[in-house]
């Protein structure tokens, strides 16, 4: 019973979005991909250009996962279960650059002196 | 929108939120309602985020730790049009192809639950060849740095030696993952078109090869912005 249950809720959900949905975010990630490939066409430099390339690259993570992954229309606790776990990885990067910068400075003073 | 979510198997409404949370990881029941497939397939895509994110975290450690200058990577990916040198062309060209794939496989996964079969195979096929097109692509890309430039894992006149082991690595990887999706994509296109999931009653393996599909698009996203555009 539960199990035919689960099969009508996947044949539901796949039917309700109108393929129009779809269509709009591929426009709209042709869109957000040319804006971030301007910023290296127009030489933008500096903290705007890291500040536009991650923002552009979040905007677009974002519409595949939520809407073409369908992680939009998921229970909560899967959502939880699968968006959760990578940001251990914040730490991770925190400490790998501070160890890059580390590992820099002291290149630096070997090499230079 | 999902209102009719699957519940405890007892018949007792669902609950939203933080409570439908609660309810769904300790009820004695099957804690995600969605098919065991599509739930396998989230998790294998969950531990492949970490083995990227592990390459590109590496990627950020030697390039901020190198003390050489990182190679002008909008001048090393330029193709020339005429006579002018546009930058970053080829790249920009290959995550277009990749996001119109992206495109069609949403398409399939819409079709494959309207049970339509022929438009389903024949999108699944349109997005196996922009796939195998991308990985033409940057088999290109490849030779071309290989054999022109000369760049090698261990180092290459351009600039720092880091930028090779990361260039072959990252993408690579990458490279293989869109291969193995081309191969996934004809094998269940087939089983389409010869009406396995007709028989089957379901249609979902068609959403669990897209899932796949568009994790590899997904993990452009991040090689684009973070290696060739930063």
């Amino acid at each position: 019973m539960d199990h035919t249950a689960v099969k009508d809720h996947a044949h539901a959900e796949g039917t309700q979005h109108p393929v129009a949905i779809y269509l709009w975010i591929w426009l709209l990630l042709f869109v957000v991909s040319s804006f971030s490939y301007m910023v290296d066409y127009f030489h933008v430099q500096g903290v705007l250009r890291w500040t536009l390339i991650l923002i552009f690259m979040i905007v677009k993570a974002g519409f595949i996962v939520m809407i073409f992954m369908h992680m939009a229309w998921e229970r909560l606790a899967l959502k939880f279960a699968i968006l959760l776990p990578p940001l251990a990885l914040l730490v991770l990067i925190a400490l790998m650059a501070i160890e890059g910068n580390y590992t820099f400075l002291t290149r630096l003073a070997s090499f230079v002196h | 929108m999902a209102t009719d979510v699957i519940t405890a198997g007892a018949g007792a409404p669902a609950l939203e939120g933080l409570a439908g949370v609660s309810a769904d990881l300790a009820a004695d029941k099957q804690a995600f309602p969605v098919p065991w497939g599509k739930l396998m397939m989230w998790i294998f895509l969950l531990s492949d985020t970490f083995i990227f994110s592990c390459f590109l975290t590496g990627y950020m450690n030697v390039r901020i730790s190198t003390t050489a200058a990182w190679p002008n990577v909008s001048k090393v990916f330029s193709l020339a049009v005429g006579q002018t040198e546009v930058p970053l062309l080829l790249i920009a060209i290959m995550t277009m192809v990749l996001i119109t794939s992206s495109g069609t496989m949403a398409m399939a996964v819409n079709f494959g639950y309207r049970r339509n079969r022929s438009v389903t195979t024949s999108l699944m096929l349109i997005t196996a060849g922009l796939g195998a097109c991308f990985v033409g692509m940057q088999a290109f890309e490849w030779s071309k740095l290989i054999l022109i430039e000369g760049v090698r894992p261990w180092g290459s006149h351009l600039g720092a030696p880091q930028f090779g082991a990361v260039f072959f690595m990252v993408t690579g990887f990458h490279g293989l993952h869109v291969s193995a999706g081309v191969v996934y994509l004809c094998v269940i296109a087939m089983r389409v078109w010869n009406g396995f999931y007709d028989r089957k009653g379901t249609y979902e393996t068609v959403e669990v090869v897209g899932l796949y599909w568009h994790f590899v698009d997904l993990v452009w996203v991040f090689i684009f912005a973070l290696f060739y555009l930063w």
